[in-house]
């Protein structure tokens, strides 16, 4: 089987310089792009050019999968859709049974704030975006979606889906955008463990559901099944949306730091749709404006400022731990005591007298 | 006899296919096994025409694929280049072998085309430690017959 693969025309009028020349021009060419596009960035514009360009390969790309939907969805049965129905109207009526009390509370929360109006929610407009394809390599977790620049969204946009948070923009097309994951191993997302309000953190792991919070000290309060709900630093992600739960704790003596893993909420897997939401500047809750885009070390980044923020009053701070028992010093001066001073037991420890006790969440 | 501009559009086309190929959305075990069919396109062109541009064609498909999937612009364009740049130089050499050792000599380009990109990686800050990116050169090696046979079937038919 010699000559493997042998053309019909093989003898070819050639153009161009020798192949030594056009490999020097192409390969330099090469690396001033990647020049200018990693340290100088001046390429957005070539990048949105280049990504306007490949928007139809990406249709044609994502043209089977989305064929494949529309067919089953145009031969459901009546029963199936009779059922979805049923089942969508089961679950509008319990949202609005929970949505109910939610303008009091938004109200009475305002007040606990010192503002004389309730606060309007965070995100003051969204769009829901169909996702186009999907990269789920160990290396690179991306997703692109079918709104870009003509429809508003800009860079470093918070994506979104009905669970929990998704990722951010980072490259934006006329018409399409990418996403980056919170669980690609370049991302990292700003977060706060609800239970006891400490702030890290978490990593994207690489496996397309899972993160890492790599930078806790072995002694860190922290436990499986703790809610990691974003802490609004770091301007992209407004605070108080649910992220991922913590799956494990790992404490090991020699190291440290503890080895956490949080299973994220989004099912990016299951998801055709994802949301991006615009939010409302000046607000509380909102993440910081971006002022610069200056993100190199030396100028700092802008958005890397803590948020002043009101305290909130949905985050307790956690209670003292009850009072031991009576220490071997105070034993022996028990007796001189015991007439005027009352005994201690009678407060209990975890609801001190001078906090208002918070109710249960 | 079919002239440079016949043999270009059939390059830009076989590229197009081998573009969509890599960028269709598969499961995560399947995309690691995945074949780098625009590395074996482009090697294929460079082998066979060698004097109808592998290089630029390299360079174009790297920067459509750097849209795709680099993390910066012009890396897959210059590892393209570099792959396409040896097999015309060595286009002689590797054509006239069995396909077997092809096979091999095409899993050597990958290896290469991988350390390329993997090297250009981590000098952008882009680390990647999943040691199963280099899988794909051996599903690669293992493809590189019958996507050579395809291919010079389709220079034959288009005339």
């Amino acid at each position: 089987m010699t000559a493997f693969g042998t053309a019909a025309g093989r003898p070819l009028q050639g153009r161009g310089g020798s192949p030594g020349f056009q490999f020097t021009l192409y390969g330099v060419l090469a690396v001033v792009i990647m020049y200018l596009d990693q340290r100088v960035h001046y390429l957005e514009h070539v990048r949105y050019a280049l990504q306007a360009t490949t928007y139809p390969i990406q249709l044609a790309v994502n043209s089977p999968p989305s064929a494949w939907r529309w067919l089953r969805e145009s031969f459901q049965t009546r029963e199936a859709l009779r059922a979805e129905n049923e089942r969508l109207r089961a679950r509008q009526r319990d949202l609005e049974l929970l949505a109910m009390r939610y303008d009091a509370l938004a109200h009475e929360n305002g007040e606990l704030r010192g503002l004389r109006d309730a606060l309007p929610p965070v995100a003051e407009r969204w769009l829901p975006a169909e996702i186009i394809n999907i990269q789920l390599s160990g290396l690179r977790q991306r997703l692109l979606i079918n709104r870009g620049a003509s429809n508003g969204v800009f860079k470093g946009q918070a994506v979104l889906d009905d669970r929990g948070l998704i990722g951010q923009t980072t490259h934006v097309g006329p018409w399409s955008a990418e996403v980056i994951l919170i669980t690609d191993p370049e991302h990292a997302v700003p977060v706060r463990v609800d239970r006891t309000g400490l702030r890290t953190i978490a990593v994207g792991g690489g496996d397309g559901s899972s993160l890492a919070l790599p930078y806790l000290p072995a002694n860190a309060d922290i436990r499986s099944g703790d809610l990691l709900l974003t802490s609004g630093l770091g301007g992209v992600f407004p605070e108080g949306y649910p992220v991922a739960r913590v799956s494990e704790v790992h404490r090991d003596a020699v190291q440290p730091l503890a080895q956490v893993r949080a299973m994220a909420f989004s099912h990016i897997d299951s998801d055709t749709e994802v949301m991006l939401v615009w939010f409302r500047a000046g607000h509380p809750a909102a993440p910081a404006a971006t002022a610069s885009k200056a993100t190199d070390v030396k100028s700092g980044n802008a958005a890397m400022q803590p948020l002043a923020a009101p305290p909130r009053a949905s985050a307790p701070k956690r209670a003292e731990p009850p009072a031991p028992a009576p220490a071997p010093a105070a034993a022996t001066e028990a007796p001189a005591a015991q007439g005027d001073s009352p005994p201690p037991a009678d407060t209990p420890a975890d609801t001190p007298a001078d906090q208002p006790q918070v109710p249960p969440r | 006899m079919i002239t440079v501009a016949q043999v270009r559009v059939r390059m830009a086309l076989t590229a197009l296919i081998a573009l969509i190929l890599t960028v269709l959305p598969l499961p995560m075990w399947l995309d690691v096994l995945r074949p780098a069919f625009l590395v074996l396109t482009v090697l294929y062109w460079s082998i066979n025409t060698p004097r109808a541009g592998g290089i630029g064609l390299g360079f174009a498909c790297g920067l459509m694929l750097d849209i795709f999937q680099g993390p910066v612009l012009g890396e897959h364009a210059l590892a393209l280049a570099i792959v396409a740049y040896i097999a015309v130089r060595e286009h002689q050499r590797i054509r006239s072998k069995p396909a077997f050792q092809q096979s091999l000599l095409v899993f050597a380009a990958l290896v290469f085309y991988e350390f390329v990109v993997f090297a250009i990686d981590g000098w952008t800050g882009h680390p990647g430690t999943s040691p199963l990116r280099w899988l794909h050169c051996l599903t690669g090696a293992i493809v590189w017959p019958p996507a050579a046979a395809i291919l010079s079937y389709t220079e034959g038919r288009l005339a």
